[in-house]
């Protein structure tokens, strides 16, 4: 499974890079979903179907709404020289990129084998959470039940994305 | 070459497309109501369900073309009824203190047979709510885009 992984996580690289390349933004947009629909199958392969669920449908509404703004303007990427904005955004990126690895390459020293042992929290939630919440399906047991300020977060996050959007994209309130 | 666009939304697509949509929005729609009430028995829940509810919503819109600047009627109806799920949510979540012990997101309602449809006591209606919010919301986004695609000077 591990070479699966491994295989699948390569190919989702390679889409990255090629996304980034593309000389026609449609079929750079196409290879973001190589991303997104690889990451489905990274879901299935460890056994989380509710996450895969959620990330094929946002997946698919997301290229759906990219390839209508793509079709609707120019399908040529506009490039630019690099000016001293440019040179410093580059710099920073590199860095930031050293230091991410640094610290990656640190933690993952101190991790153990995916999925080889559990944590304590989530042993507590294994045991018996059928009985304590009810709900065959202990995805929904934890979100809805143990975690439940955390679901309401991302409710309330929801509200403020769509109240942001409203409020840049009105023309009449403007005027 | 913009007002041939142009024309491409507003007669929406092709009549195999048109054809296709009539037959599948209906099951995609009723799909999404099924995960989001079998949330707690099955994979899914009210995120996934309400995300697939919004892109049937989306289809027809996107396949039928027509005035879009008339949906803003509907734009406004999707505002309130997302808004009303969210209090209905912090509602469920606040009844809880009504109900034995003091505790935000208690679980008053009897919890029944596990495995059975009505059963997990709150937790199928947090799913049901929480699904009816995260399908306003993302087909309101999407509304509002094109809307403001319409009313944008050219």
């Amino acid at each position: 499974m591990e070479i699966a992984i491994s295989i699948i996580t390569g190919l989702m690289i390679l889409g990255a890079l090629y996304a980034i390349h593309a000389k026609d933004l449609l079929s750079a947009v196409i290879a973001c979903g190589i991303v997104g629909y690889g990451l489905v199958i990274c879901f299935l392969l460890l056994k989380a179907p509710d996450l895969a669920i959620v990330q094929i449908v946002v997946d698919t509404i997301t290229l759906i709404i990219m390839v209508a703004v793509v079709l609707d303007s120019s399908r040529e990427e506009s490039f630019s020289k690099l000016d001293t904005e440019g040179y410093i955004s580059a710099a920073t990126a590199i860095v930031m990129i050293i230091v991410l690895l640094y610290f990656f390459v640190v933690s993952i020293q101190n991790l153990d084998v995916l999925g080889k042992s559990s944590l304590r929290m989530a042993n507590y939630y294994i045991e018996g959470a059928a009985q304590k919440t009810g709900s065959a399906n202990l995805v929904t047991g934890v979100v809805f039940d143990f975690r439940g300020y955390d679901t309401m977060g991302e409710a309330v996050v929801l509200v403020t994305a769509v109240l942001g959007v409203l409020t840049i994209l009105r023309l009449k309130g403007k005027k | 070459m913009k007002i041939k666009r142009q024309k491409f939304f507003m007669k929406g697509m092709t009549i195999i497309v048109k054809k296709t949509t009539q037959l599948i929005a209906g099951m995609i729609f009723m799909y999404g109501i099924y995960v989001i009430v079998h949330g707690h028995l099955t994979p899914g829940g009210g995120f996934a369900g309400g995300v697939i509810v919004a892109g049937s919503l989306i289809l027809v819109t996107l396949a039928y073309g027509g005035e879009f600047l008339k949906l803003v009627k509907e734009e406004s109806g999707t505002t309130i009824v997302e808004s009303l799920a969210t209090i209905m949510v912090i509602l469920i979540a606040t009844a809880g203190f009504l109900f034995g012990t003091r505790i935000f997101f208690n679980n008053f309602l009897p919890k029944g047979i596990v495995g059975h449809l009505v059963s997990a006591g709150v937790l199928p209606l947090y799913n049901i709510f929480v699904g009816t919010e995260v399908a306003a919301s993302v087909f309101i986004i999407f509304l509002s885009l094109i809307i403001f695609k319409e009313e944008s000077p050219q």
